[in-house]
């Protein structure tokens, strides 16, 4: 099955630093000029699809459907028996449907969240496992809703023998799973392949997975389409090789790179989960993405999301439109299509209108501060480089540049983590207790850049045989950790308390303020207020 | 002689559209095979194709009530190893 997210992907359930060498610091160029030299059309097919863009990402709702139960190949981190409705991670469907359902439910969701930019198929099997059940429901949509995005995500292993269908389906962004480019290494992933017509074991399935995928990748770039690359980091199995994954998928045109971290417990039954292997820490996934990132795009706001997930990447609303509750909805197709052009239209005014104000805000704080070393807030950069920053803010440059954000070569100020709670639209709007996920940050004093996702549910929280009784509170905290701030709307007291006593400041004086201007505000007015070295010294005893 | 079905089977439709005799069909609570059209594929291919492609250990039986594919033989999981681990689930 599928360990896609956000995309989409595929396979189911389920550590160094930064500079390799060149410039690749947000502050210093490179993070745009990585996508600069894609054609507009490619920069804009990103702008709204929450899965390839981080910024898109704030705005734009996706949805999965689960059409696609079978699979053709085995992997470690992925038990086959998908159906629970309570566990959050990829190839995990509460029910399945057939194309016709998907459909409709496509459509029902697409009316009442007419956010929706994005329909992918990630499972809960291989989409290309089953071709007749994943292209009928491509087919009917593109034709339905010709303004839906259509996204696919595989393993790979059926790639090459479809990418012909795939183009003729308007299907332009396509996730393959790749999680080595040697043989060796896919033996410990994969137990087994099912090729012409026979299961194949070992080092040899491994090899012909790897042939297939890199051949799917190649061809589909040549057809341009948008490829991005999901690889789900096994400590000890697959981390430093990804680097070297990260490099040939880039050589042949991958657009983007998601190296996700193995989700592996006991009760999900995986090979990896009752084995004892573990996933990585928040750090070496960070250190991993960062390593990567000098010569790839990285992608960090991946929430790993179940192969049937409707809304926002951190919110789940699968659970409203059951096949049930559905069938008693009474849609204008047509109205809701207008409706989500009017919303599409709305939110991209939004986004210019911040776009804008971060420019001039800028554009008036270099006067003055020209030639200082250090630093008010207004003067630190974001994420557009140098080279544009002068430039107007345009909309596909912007949103090309936001799912771009590569490690700086060198630490400059001290670095401090900070995390934020927010529902949307690029603002910090969360309680703290209503928060599932956090947005994590890393600031200095060059540069605000996203680093990750801390969820705080636990991924599963059902029954008596899932959760693992601790309670929410310190859940959130082991997620928060390494984070001395955490930026919210509003906090209660008892919380505020006990992250305090933690060593995490809880703020709440930055509500509805864009995110990344809060992160760098905060982290000026602790440099002002001297308190940099304190929390230096608390990162390194907690680390 | 044929091959069956047992309550190991997740419904994942990966067999359905390799039988060669379409003798398998979608069925609650899980997938069945109609045994007075399976063939074993003989005749057609080498294998199998349900137990070549079936991701569940124990769910399909051959025609002398064998597991085509035993516990281990598909996930490399020790059957000891499961059994412990699920044991450990159970006592939380």
């Amino acid at each position: 099955m599928v360990q896609a997210v956000t995309t989409l992907e595929t396979g189911r359930r389920t550590t160094e630093s930064a500079s390799t060498g060149g410039c690749a610091s947000s502050g210093c160029g490179s993070s745009t000029d990585k996508l600069a030299h894609l054609p507009a059309a490619i920069r804009a097919k990103v702008n709204d699809h929450p899965c390839f863009s981080e910024d898109a990402h704030h705005h734009y709702a996706r949805m999965h459907v689960a059409v696609a139960p079978a699979c053709n190949i085995q992997c470690h981190y992925c038990n086959r028996k998908y159906d629970c409705s309570n566990e959050s991670r990829p190839g995990v469907v509460s029910e399945l449907l057939t194309p016709e359902q998907a459909v409709q439910k496509t459509l029902a969701v697409a009316a009442a969240i007419p956010q929706m930019s994005v329909l992918g198929i990630a499972g809960p099997g291989d989409p290309l496992a089953n071709p007749e059940r994943t292209l009928a429901t491509f087919r009917a949509l593109s034709e339905k809703a010709p303004d839906i995005k259509l996204c696919v995500s595989t393993n790979g292993l059926a790639l090459p023998a479809l990418v012909d269908a795939i183009c003729e389906h308007n299907i332009d962004h396509v996730t393959i799973t790749i999680n080595c480019v040697d043989p060796e290494i896919g033996a410990k992933i994969y137990p087994w392949i099912f090729w012409n017509n026979r299961r194949i074991k070992g080092v040899k399935a491994a090899r012909i997975l790897i042939e297939q995928q890199q051949k799917g990748l190649e061809m589909l770039t040549e057809r341009g389409v948008l490829v991005k690359v999901n690889s789900v980091l096994i400590p000890g199995v697959n981390d430093e090789h990804l680097k070297e994954v990260s490099r040939v998928v880039k050589a042949k045109g991958a657009f983007l790179h998601n190296v996700m971290p193995l989700i592996a417990e006991p009760e999900h039954g995986t090979f990896y989960g009752l084995m004892g292997q573990r996933g990585p820490t928040h750090d070496e996934l960070q250190a991993l993405q960062d390593a990567c990132s000098g010569d790839m795009a990285m992608m960090r706001h991946c929430r790993q999301c179940r192969a049937d997930a409707v809304g926002m990447l951190g919110e789940d609303r699968g659970a409203e439109f059951s096949i049930e509750k559905i069938e008693q909805m009474d849609i204008d197709y047509t109205a809701a299509m207008q409706r989500r052009a009017a919303v599409h239209a709305e939110i991209e005014a939004k986004r210019q209108a911040q776009r804008q104000a971060q420019y001039e805000k800028r554009e008036q704080a270099m006067q003055p501060q020209r030639g200082e070393v250090f630093v008010g807030l207004d003067s630190l950069t974001r994420r557009r480089p140098k080279a544009l920053s002068n430039a107007q803010p345009g909309v596909s440059e912007s949103s090309a540049a936001a799912t771009v954000t590569p490690a700086p070569t060198r630490r400059a100020g001290r670095a401090l983590r900070i995390a934020v709670a927010s529902s949307g639209s690029g603002v910090i709007n969360q309680h703290f207790g209503h928060a599932h996920e956090f947005l994590v940050y890393e600031v200095d004093d060059q540069a605000v850049r996203f680093v990750g996702t801390r969820r705080v549910a636990a991924y599963c929280s059902g029954d008596e045989t899932c959760g693992d009784g601790e309670s929410a509170l310190a859940g959130t905290l082991r997620a928060l950790d390494g984070c001395t701030v955490v930026l919210c709307s509003k906090i209660g007291i008892e919380p505020w308390d006990v992250l305090e006593a933690a060593g995490i400041t809880p703020n709440g004086e930055h509500a509805m303020e864009p995110i990344e201007d809060a992160v760098a505000a905060v982290y000026a007015e602790l440099a002002a207020a001297g308190h940099l070295a304190e929390f230096e010294t608390q990162t390194a005893l907690s680390a | 002689m044929a091959y069956q079905i047992t309550d190991g089977c997740v419904n994942c439709w990966a067999c359905e559209p390799l039988c060669p005799s379409q003798a398998i069909q979608a069925a609650k609570p899980h997938f069945i095979i109609d045994p007075s059209q399976c063939s074993e594929c003989a005749g057609d291919f080498a294998e199998p194709q349900c137990a070549s492609i079936c991701p569940v250990e124990g769910a399909i039986l051959d025609a002398g009530g064998k597991p085509v594919n035993p516990p281990g033989s598909l996930t490399g999981i020790p059957t000891e190893r499961r059994a412990a681990a699920q044991a450990e689930i159970r006592a939380r």
